[in-house]
């Protein structure tokens, strides 16, 4: 397919996801708009992954903030939504600034280990903090926005909004890996020691990967807090961080639609289960983490390069 | 002062523990570069393999063998043929996530087909305490060190005394050389892996009367045992245990003085310093980076 023809695909197919709401009930609208939600936060770990070759598990802990910072402000202090996405963002990059330069400095896969040791802090302080966070009660009746005057209250608006805000934030990330500083990080997670010498400062370049991509979990969070609209702490545990990671994996890291096809399964793969009534289905719902287990070993062992390296193989195969 | 002994003294105990983790942890990547994600599951697993041989109508001793048995069987020698050798050409990122999915599947397993319950766990020692200079030690206590302390020596002895030992250093420090030299390599890596099931059932037997067995207790365990590895040294046997106790004894201080609230955090935060300022971790030494 030629980019043009592609281009007018992915259009068509996401106009045709905005107008599905009109035939969907209201909580499938819902489940569509938290795989948005979601998509972000993936999409950004994806970054740091997929193109910079960090493993990060803490992604849910910049979700969590960019949540919490969209809660408190919008509840304890007024602050308009639109003012709180750049806030969210901005912090959420320069924590991950902070995390990711001690652990950035060694070894590669000790970034896992700091997200993972961060991610339980986060939740800590989330739990303790009671007079900013709420506890473990957390904060409740987070207002949705407005869009100029029209109000974003109802599961289909807010849906639609969450979608547009995707496809933007989609589209900066598209410019970024598309830009000499994209083509970097793809340089340094191929092989970091060649980049270097090619006078890529890989340090650098992979902290700004993963504080952009903690950037994207903290917009996904803020606009996951306008949607459920009620925060608390264990949403953002690091078994959803876990959860991304998987998503990431799942769909092909380093390829673009990789997280968005892996979140979809993972967000509505449980929901399907959970809300089916045949035995065999409730059955797969209480084995389905240990299946889900199982089949991450076989795919790594059988497909390291996830779902959509499926194509690849089949081209490598014919080639042989 | 007598209180800070205190928390000084049992810190140590639980800090030991961790060391017994960490210990397999270190010689896993020493050995055959491999970061095992699931290490906290390999302590969990066999908690409830003790759980069950007990609930057959077994003493606790004999639970502790046949689960050291089939530990080594499964997360010994089943892992390694299964997901290490597999895996271990693709660089560490897939083995990584492999070993998450073996961490999940074993959580889900045991909550989904034995209990999401925590469950009571026999102590292999007696109840009771002693005192020695003011400070009240519980049999518990002194055992877990006694125990975790031996452990470390034998290992140690086992590694620098034996020409098994060495040769699974030398495999450790130069895998190619230790080939050309005529050193059976998958058979000193499989050694380690079989070691590493070992100290985790060991660990399971220690740590289980203290927090119970549950399905997720292998994700605090698998944390501070990794965060032990890297500020005792990664490349160093000595530093798992320095850094395990280093972990259990400032989390007890924290846990007192400061705020019991955030124990939970003292392993980042001691690791962010150690990282730091000393990269190489306390008792480690540099390595040079391969192309």
């Amino acid at each position: 397919m030629s980019p043009a023809a592609r281009n007018i695909a992915l259009a068509i197919a996401i106009l045709a996801l905005a107008t599905s709401a009109f035939f969907l009930q209201r909580s499938q609208v819902y489940l569509l708009s938290l795989c948005c939600v979601y998509v972000m936060a993936t999409m950004g770990l994806n970054l740091t992954m997929g193109y910079a070759g960090q493993m990060s598990l803490g992604q849910a802990a910049f979700f969590g903030i960019g949540a919490y910072i969209d809660a408190i402000l919008t509840t304890k202090l007024g602050v308009s939504f639109w003012v709180v996405i750049p806030i969210a963002a901005v912090a959420c990059f320069f924590v991950g600034l902070a995390l990711g330069f001690p652990a950035l400095r060694v070894q590669h896969h000790y970034l896992a280990f700091a997200t993972l040791g961060f991610n339980v802090l986060v939740y800590l302080v989330m739990r303790n903090e009671e007079a900013l966070t709420g506890g473990t009660f957390g904060i409740s009746n987070v207002p949705r926005p407005y869009l100029f005057t029209w109000s974003l209250d109802s599961e289909r608006a807010y849906f639609w909004f969450t979608l547009a805000a995707l496809v933007i934030v989609a589209i900066l990330m598209r410019l970024l890996l598309r830009s000499p500083w994209g083509r970097a990080f793809a340089a340094l997670r191929d092989n970091p020691i060649r980049a270097e010498s090619l006078g890529i400062n890989i340090t650098a370049y992979t902290l700004l990967a993963f504080a952009i991509g903690a950037a994207y979990g903290g917009v996904g969070g803020v606009f996951y807090a306008g949607l459920v609209q009620y925060v608390e702490p264990s949403t953002f545990y690091f078994t959803t961080s876990l959860m991304m990671l998987l998503a990431v994996i799942l769909g092909g890291s380093g390829r673009f639609f990789g997280p968005v096809i892996g979140t979809v399964i993972v967000i509505l793969l449980p929901e399907v289960l959970r809300s089916s009534s045949s035995p065999a289905l409730q059955f797969m719902q209480k084995w389905y983490l240990v299946a889900f287990g199982v089949a991450l070993v076989v795919l790594m062992v059988w497909l390291p390069g996830g779902l959509l390296s499926i194509g690849d193989r089949r081209a490598r195969k014919a080639a042989a | 002062m007598a209180e800070f002994l205190q928390l000084v003294v049992s810190g140590i105990a639980t800090g030991a523990i961790y060391a017994v983790a960490a210990l397999g942890f270190t010689l896993m990547w020493q050995a055959a570069g491999v970061i095992n994600f699931a290490q906290g599951e390999f302590v969990m697993l066999p908690a409830f393999g003790m759980l069950m041989c007990i609930g057959v109508g077994m003493p606790l001793w004999l639970a502790f063998l046949v689960t050291c048995v089939a530990a080594a069987l499964v997360l010994g020698y089943a892992f390694k043929r299964g997901i290490a050798d597999p895996l271990i050409h693709h660089g560490v990122i897939p083995l990584v996530i492999a070993t998450l999915g073996v961490s999940i599947a074993a959580k889900s397993f045991v909550r989904s087909g034995y209990s999401a319950m925590a469950q009571q766990f026999p102590s292999p020692f007696p109840e009771g305490v002693f005192h020695v200079a003011g400070v009240t030690v519980s049999f518990a206590d002194a055992g877990t060190l006694v125990i975790a302390g031996a452990i470390v020596l034998s290992l140690q002895a086992f590694l620098n005394r034996t020409v098994t030992g060495r040769a699974m250093q030398a495999v450790a420090q130069n895998t190619e050389s230790a080939r050309v030299l005529g050193i059976d390599v998958s058979r000193m890596v499989l050694y380690v892996f079989v070691i590493n099931a070992l100290l985790a059932c060991v660990a399971a037997l220690l740590i289980t009367p203290i927090y119970l067995a549950k399905f997720d207790m292998g994700e605090t365990i698998g944390t501070k045992a990794f965060f032990a590895a890297i500020i005792g040294g990664f490349n160093q046997t000595r530093g798992a245990l320095l850094g395990g106790v280093l972990i259990g004894v400032m989390e007890n201080v924290v846990g007192y003085y400061l705020s019991p609230a955030y124990k939970e955090g003292v392993a980042l935060v001691l690791f962010l310093l150690v990282i730091l300022f000393r990269p190489e971790g306390i008792l480690g030494r540099r390595e040079e980076r391969k192309v």
